[in-house]
């Protein structure tokens, strides 16, 4: 049940919280417990219960992750362009209101978290934004994740989908040295693909490095200069929605 | 840095369990890390002795048990376990596969007095 808020909307209730105790006989008064329970429990008990808003409004949650600078905002400002649903954003651009701002100038609504400088977005900190937003009158809502190809990886925010992005200049390997976020994706963007010509990247070699790691992911190649690798995106989106 | 986030949460956990239990402090906890989790255990220690201190774990050891990925065939049902980071069967080449282990962390157990 949500503590945090006090609204009505329930999480999944833990599972797996058993605690059985055995009494060690060669130390006088200690006692080992076995717990067996996720380091991450509260977060994901959290994360149900953000699933669980999406879901009573019929909403598609999205958490789009990836480096610094890979192109999260600029592929939210560009969507509103060939997009038929509609769509909000959870800012996780810590520091600054850039972000939220230029997706407002393009009539996205754009909730920023204030929780200064974490390295990762946190369900409770989704949580709490989700209430400045209205899920009656949208049908997707994006979060935009930190840009950090580590620390997001670790944490559930309640969303449905994950979506890593991965932008042509940031050179080959970013899918080995970075296994645990790619891993999680259930779409791969590769971003600025437009830029292909001028930097020595194999993407074939890539696709194939992602296709070992996680074999079910979908892959895309994005460009905010070519309007159908936008249109793919919102198509995939589309069928994402249709089948929940 | 999230390991820091996660060791706030551990720290949680076990004090809740302590009290439950009637303990006064906790002297070992058992962890399972898995190689695929996102966590680094020695960072993970290193946050750990930073934030045990003033709470009923500050006298605690952290047992961390590294585990690899293991995963399972939905092909022929066979259980590799990976040396590197190729989700698939080592039977058959199948990478129709399912994870069970290797991915996650876990509080395993605590031992306490
Ligand atoms: N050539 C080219 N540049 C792009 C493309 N997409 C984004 N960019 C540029 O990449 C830069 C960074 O883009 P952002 O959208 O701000 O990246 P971000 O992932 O939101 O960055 P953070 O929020 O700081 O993590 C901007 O200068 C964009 O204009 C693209 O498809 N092609
Ligand atoms: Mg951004
Ligand atoms: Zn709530
Ligand atoms: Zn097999």
């Amino acid at each position: 049940m949500c503590v945090d808020c006090g609204c009505s909307v329930r999480g999944k209730e833990e599972e797996h919280e058993h605690h059985h105790v055995h009494d060690n006989p060669h130390l006088n008064d200690s006692k080992t417990i076995e717990v067996i329970k996720s380091l991450l429990d509260k977060n994901d008990h959290e994360a149900a219960h953000n699933r669980a808003h999406f879901d009573k409004h019929n909403v598609l949650g999205i958490n789009l992750m990836s480096s610094p600078g890979s192109g999260k905002t600029t592929l939210l400002e560009a969507l509103k362009d060939v997009a038929d649903f509609s769509y909000s954003v959870v800012e996780g651009d810590l520091e600054t209101n850039k972000d939220a701002d230029r997706l407002s100038a393009k009539g996205i609504q754009a909730v920023q978290i204030q929780t200064g400088s974490a390295c990762h977005l946190d369900a409770l900190m989704v949580h709490k934004a989700l209430h400045d937003i209205d899920l009656d009158t949208i049908d997707v809502c994006f979060v935009e994740n930190v840009g950090n190809l580590v620390c997001p990886a670790s944490y559930d925010v309640g969303t449905h989908l994950n979506v890593v992005l991965v932008s042509i200049p940031e050179g080959e390997d970013k899918i080995a040295k970075y296994p645990v976020m790619f891993r999680k994706a259930d779409l791969v963007l590769f971003t600025k693909v437009d830029l292909l010509p001028y930097f020595e990247y194999d993407i074939q070699k890539e696709k194939a490095a992602l296709r070992a790691l996680n074999p079910s992911a979908d892959i895309l190649e994005i460009s905010t200069k070519d309007i159908d690798s936008l249109r793919a995106f919102a198509q995939w989106i589309d069928f994402k929605k249709k089948m929940r | 840095m999230h390991e820091y986030s996660i060791v706030q949460a551990l720290l949680n956990q076990c004090e809740d369990i302590a009290t439950q239990n009637g303990a006064e402090r906790v002297l070992k906890i058992y962890l399972k890390i898995g190689v695929m989790s996102g966590v680094e255990p020695y960072l993970l220690k290193s946050a750990f002795d930073t934030f045990k201190q003033e709470t009923l774990c500050a006298q605690a050891e952290l047992d961390i048990q590294s585990q690899p990925v293991v995963i399972r065939c939905k092909e022929c049902n066979e259980e590799t376990t990976l040396e590197v980071f190729r989700y698939i069967c080592k039977k058959c080449g199948s990478n129709s596969v399912e994870v069970i282990d290797g991915e996650d962390m876990y509080l395993m157990s605590l031992e306490m007095e």
